[in-house]
């Protein structure tokens, strides 16, 4: 029996060890800078941990640097100085967060960052390419780019079995060879094929658990915020993938969501809306945004981030220890190819996710220094709305840049949503036949 | 007779309508919002009662809308001012199912139903670039009154083509045309086609159906009016009243909260900004 005691341990529990977690890491990676040890430097969407983590390389997400320094309320200071460098304002925020932490020599809020010693990341995100190659010019860092054949066109991805899918699978697996040798170069270690299936057993309980906790989220009233809760277990998605702490925390999150399922503990008393998130967050002022939902009962309960910001493994793909490497490749074929998907052929996969999870209302929030995920909002959103009837709001700002972050003027759409929302749900008591 | 009241605290001026039980508008008034924005909701308020000779006592439901719908502190509620234009405009006009709002600083299209409510809306965004203020950048550049901008601007023979989008920029850019020689009238309207444009552009974004109501303060402009005609290609419902519709949309929400004894889709008062 669950005691008052248990209950009040296993509530935010996942919040709570997250943060916990995401200090460890961080004064790993002061503890490398400050000893001039070796990170490599890996991006989410592909971050390749599984290998990277055998050669117990200390892994530096430059992405979540930058959204630490505006969640942080410091971006401005390192966007200026990239752009003081002469980094135009246009380009994406992340980048400049990035450069100004290095013209600071790994000065951030949450550690010393220490150099790349080593740049590994895909093609998902276009920006990753010609970010890596500054690196490779401030500090001539080896970058390894492994090039992810994406799906071919919308709702056309490929599976085991098919032709096109194996060749795909088998140009991957011989990149990862590369890669594992510019490891044992970089590092000087042997590749260890048990520490390695260590660590892909590892990552296969965090992509189990990871898929098992947004389907959870299906639950009325919804377990956790996608877009506040969600960020802190990406993070540790991200950062932890292929360690044991990250298995082992993933399972205690699926714990603490299967007991708030199983005693109808929501995130919020009075859950009015269900919401989908569809972008990035807005980072300036993260918990404001969300409050201007959470004021009028609007909860968000899944969102695309929580696909494209995990690499993928929402999919919750697991390894074959028995052929590991090949293994990888399809993983990484399999998950990549849903991060990029989830940006351009997001249609199909959101208009179930609006069924499964109820939704009321999808809020598209472009941002304005990343084009990428940006560009195919407006269609999305008409696709949604237009023929599928879905209520949406798009509201651009951006993710780093609170140059271009007005909360006067989101405040005013999203009421303006809100107010929509209700009248749509007062005519539907009036006419059950207006949904 | 019971009143109900809506106070628009808009970025460049503050409206206030007061109608009757019949939705017949009895009292109204229009002021500048300036720097004190909760003495300009009280005294359009003020104004409007004394217009409409009417006992503050008398009304039974106020509501808020606008940018400074929050510092309307005697209302009951707040209302955004893209419902309320929604709901005014197909008061006035009942077949409205476009509404196309041009305020100080900022545009807004809005699809409606028959009942007044929003199905769409789109709005600009960040900068002021086709709204009001962009007027106001070019009164000031060519030092030329506001209200002069539309009967100058409809005298042009050759329009100029303002290409910048930003509000500041076409100060420098007016100039420019100045300095080449051009006509007054020829760059206004060549001002007023570029705003269209803009706001055409957003109307499409919910869709343009066949009747359209133009509200706002720029709706006073007939050169906007006609070039937002000429770039549809259709008639824009207009009357002295669009300049009020935010207030006399807050206004029919709060006539409806009086008959029905309910709190409208908005917020109530207990919440603050």
């Amino acid at each position: 029996m669950t005691t008052l005691e248990d209950t009040q341990e296993l509530l935010g529990r996942g919040n709570r060890e997250g943060a916990a977690l995401f200090k460890e890491w961080f004064a790993e990676l002061d503890e490398t800078a400050k000893t001039g040890g070796l990170a490599a430097y890996v991006f989410v969407m592909g971050s390749i941990n599984e290998i990277l983590k055998t050669f117990d390389l200390p892994v530096v997400f430059p992405e979540i640097n930058s959204l630490q320094t505006a969640v942080r309320r410091v971006a401005h200071e390192y966007l200026e100085e990239a752009e003081d460098y002469g980094y135009s304002p246009d380009i994406c925020g992340y980048v400049k967060a990035d450069i100004g932490t290095q013209l600071r020599g790994g000065e951030h809020p949450m550690a010393q960052i220490p150099k790349p010693g080593i740049t590994v990341l895909t093609n998902a995100c276009n920006t990753y390419i010609k970010w890596a190659e500054i690196w490779e010019r401030m500090y001539r860092t080896p970058m390894f780019t492994i090039d992810i054949p994406g799906t071919r066109q919308a709702g056309g991805q490929t599976w085991r079995g098919n032709p096109d899918f194996e060749a795909d699978r088998r140009y991957v697996e011989v990149q990862l060879r590369e890669l594992i040798t510019l490891c044992e170069d970089v590092t000087g270690k042997d590749f260890d094929i048990d520490k390695f299936r260590e660590v892909l057993t590892y990552a296969n309980t965090m992509s189990r658990s990871w898929k098992r906790i947004l389907e959870l989220n299906q639950a009325r009233p919804s377990l956790f915020n996608a877009l506040t809760d969600g960020t802190i277990y990406l993070g540790v998605a991200n950062g932890l993938r292929g360690t044991e702490e990250g298995a082992r925390y993933f399972e205690r999150l699926v714990e603490e969501m299967e007991y708030k399922a199983a005693n109808g503990i929501g995130q919020t008393i009075d859950e009015k809306y269900r919401l989908l998130f569809v972008g990035v967050p807005c980072y300036p002022i993260f918990r404001r945004f969300n409050e201007l939902f959470t004021d009028w009962g609007g909860t968000f309960v899944n969102s695309t981030y929580l696909w494209f910001a995990s690499g993928g493994t929402n999919r919750g793909f697991e390894y074959d220890l028995g052929d590991p490497l090949a293994s990888l490749a399809e993983g990484i074929l399999i998950s990549v190819r849903d991060a990029m998907d989830s940006m351009f052929h997001q249609n199909v996969a959101l208009a179930d996710m609006a069924q499964n999870f109820d939704v009321d209302g999808i809020i598209y929030h472009p941002i304005k220094s990343c084009r990428t995920v940006s560009t195919g909002l407006a269609d999305s959103r008409k696709h949604m709305t237009e023929e599928l009837g879905i209520p949406s709001l798009f509201m651009e700002s951006d993710m780093m840049d609170r140059r271009v972050v007005s909360e006067a003027q989101m405040k005013n759409r999203v009421d303006a949503f809100f107010e929509g929302l209700a009248t749509r749900r007062q005519q539907a008591l009036a006419d059950p036949k207006v949904r | 007779m019971a009143y109900a009241a809506g106070v628009d605290v808009g970025s460049t001026q503050t409206k206030a309508i007061i109608i009757d039980e019949d939705g017949s508008i009895v009292g109204r008034s229009l002021i500048d919002t300036g720097a004190n924005v909760v003495k300009a909701a009280e005294s359009s308020f003020v104004t409007a009662l004394a217009e409409g000779d009417i006992d503050e006592e008398e009304v039974e439901y106020i509501i808020g809308t606008g940018y400074g719908r929050y510092r309307v502190t005697f209302g009951n509620s707040q209302v955004t001012e893209i419902s309320c234009h929604g709901r005014g405009a197909v008061h006035l006009f009942p077949e409205t199912r476009t509404v196309v709002d041009m305020g100080g600083q900022d545009t807004k299209a809005i699809a409606v139903n028959a009942n007044g409510e929003i199905t769409d809306f789109c709005m600009n965004d960040k900068c002021a670039a086709g709204t009001g203020r962009f007027l106001g950048a070019a009164a000031d550049a060519l030092d030329i009154p506001l209200d002069d901008l539309g009967p100058v601007s409809l005298k042009s023979t050759k329009p100029v083509k303002i290409s910048t989008t930003c509000t500041v920029f076409a100060e420098s850019e007016i100039l420019a045309w100045i300095g080449k020689g051009k006509k007054i009238e020829d760059i206004l309207w060549g001002v007023h086609k570029s705003i269209a444009a803009r706001s055409a552009g957003l109307m499409r974004r919910v869709g343009i159906n066949d009747e359209i109501t133009f509200t706002g303060g720029v709706t006073r402009n007939v050169g906007m009016v006609k070039a937002l005609e000429d770039r549809l290609d259709k008639h824009l419902n207009i009357s002295d009243d669009c300049h009020y519709m935010g207030a006399l949309g807050a206004a029919l929400f709060a006539l409806d909260s009086v008959k029905a004894g309910r709190a409208p889709v908005g917020r109530t008062a207990a919440v603050t900004s």
